[in-house]
């Protein structure tokens, strides 16, 4: 399971814009490189990641080979009612990591 | 190609002038199309140019070295090709300029973009924290055959490791020399756990520093120099002064001299290991501090030490003493 950091704010006012932070470690190797022997690496990257906010998609990416190792990926959205955000990435070989965080929207 | 002219010594701008104008024999065009290639030239040769016109800057024409007797000084003044440049800067031995003072030194931190400084500062956007989250599972992880962990001797990291990264490179007594960090960490594993070295760089070995320096962010870099350490702060301290390699360089012309100056567009800093192992966004991975001084040294076009060699390690050691009193900042975020 990948490592990642999640920043979510614990409580927010209804209505307030909140931002979210993720970090992921990834490898993010782009396919387009040559090992010392010249034998082509693999690509093997992220290449999509969506957040539900209760159940339903807010925010969705898709992450191609120029990305940097460990994706830091940051938005906004408005906080709308208390819940789960559930934030999952996906991608090459089978590549799956789910992460939850919970707000309280007063 | 020297061209012996009784000239008026070399000034700075001349020599920036001369070097210009060497290059661009070929070029045509006028006004600002002409100017802007002149830059672009400029900025090509930024790598060569501005630590050896800095150098010239700081000190006119600098003494002759042995090979170059005085009855050539006239000459000398009138070195006008960039060849000439690279020829003078290789004979000439002057005495370097003098340590930063105390209350100029800055780290490198104060060196980057406001982007690159919020992402060290918060610790979810920091990737060097992923390091440390590994580092912590480590930690506490058996190893060896005498499946021990290293929390079962040495107890919980946030107190017992508070203080201890911003004491390295510390004295072994056993190999009465210092050894770094890194290698503490590996004698501890073949001595205590007995496992298996970790490889120089590898993820775990990064991880563990990584986990152990966080312990000591904030505190101030504090090497013990005494009688046993003196001598390899001395080593240290004579290979950041020596000139050496196929451009005749030392780490003291960038970090001391001149720091405050650019290097192919990025700021020359002062070399202070305040943060190390670092993320280094350049590298997209975490390195150590070894790693970053073997950059430069290929950078300088010197044969390479080793990881672990001595000599890396009085270098840390002397930087880490250079850097005395600044807080650490690990696992700090570089460009």
């Amino acid at each position: 399971m990948a490592r990642t950091l999640i920043n979510v704010p614990k409580t927010a006012k209804k209505g307030e814009i909140i931002a979210i932070k993720t970090l992921i470690s990834h490898e993010m190797e782009t396919g387009y490189r040559h090992d010392n022997l010249g034998k082509a690496i693999p690509r093997d990257i992220i290449s999509l990641f969506v957040c539900t906010y209760n159940g339903q998609e807010i925010f969705r990416a898709e992450l191609h080979p120029a990305i940097a190792a460990n994706p830091f990926i940051a938005f906004n959205t408005v906080a709308t009612a208390s819940g789960t955000l559930e934030f999952k990435w996906t991608g090459d070989n089978g590549f799956s990591a789910t992460e939850q965080a919970t707000i309280t929207v007063e | 190609m020297i061209k012996a002219r009784a000239l008026p010594p070399v000034t700075a701008s001349e020599v920036d002038a001369s070097l210009a104008a060497s290059h661009l024999a070929p070029l045509a065009g006028r006004g600002r199309r002409r100017r802007r290639r002149v830059r672009g030239i400029l900025s090509e040769l930024s790598f060569w140019m501005v630590p050896l016109t800095r150098s010239l800057r700081s000190r006119p024409l600098p003494p002759c070295g042995e090979r170059l007797g005085p009855r050539h000084a006239p000459s000398i003044a009138a070195l006008t090709t960039f060849a000439a440049i690279l020829l003078t800067t290789y004979l000439s031995s002057p005495a370097l300029g003098a340590e930063i003072p105390p209350d100029e030194r800055k780290s490198g931190y104060e060196f980057m973009g406001r982007d690159t400084r919020a992402m060290q500062d918060d610790d979810t956007a920091n990737p060097g924290m992923l390091s440390v989250l590994d580092g912590e599972t480590l930690w506490n992880r058996k190893a060896g055959s005498a499946s021990k962990s290293c929390a079962d001797c040495h107890g919980d990291a946030s107190e017992r490791m508070k203080g201890v990264a911003a004491r390295y490179p510390g004295f072994d007594a056993a190999r009465g020399r210092p050894v770094s960090l890194e290698q503490r960490i590996n004698i501890c594993r073949a001595e205590q756990q007995q496992a298996p070295a970790f490889a120089p760089e590898s993820k775990e070995l990064l991880a563990l520093s990584a986990y152990v320096g966080r312990q000591s962010r904030g505190m101030p870099i504090a090497v013990t120099i005494d009688a046993r350490t003196r001598p390899f702060l001395e080593a240290g301290r004579a290979t950041f002064f020596r000139r050496q390699g196929q451009l005749n360089f030392a780490c003291a012309q960038c970090h001391d001299d001149n720091w405050k100056e650019k290097l192919a567009g990025s700021p020359i800093t002062q070399a202070h290991p305040t943060g190390y192992p670092i993320y280094r966004l350049e590298w997209q991975s975490m390195g150590s501090l070894q790693r970053r001084l073997r950059n430069c040294i290929v950078g300088m076009r010197v044969e390479n030490y080793p990881f672990g060699a001595p000599e890396l390690v009085d270098l840390e050691l002397y930087l880490m003493w250079r850097a005395r009193g600044m807080p650490l900042e690990t696992p700090a975020v570089r460009p």
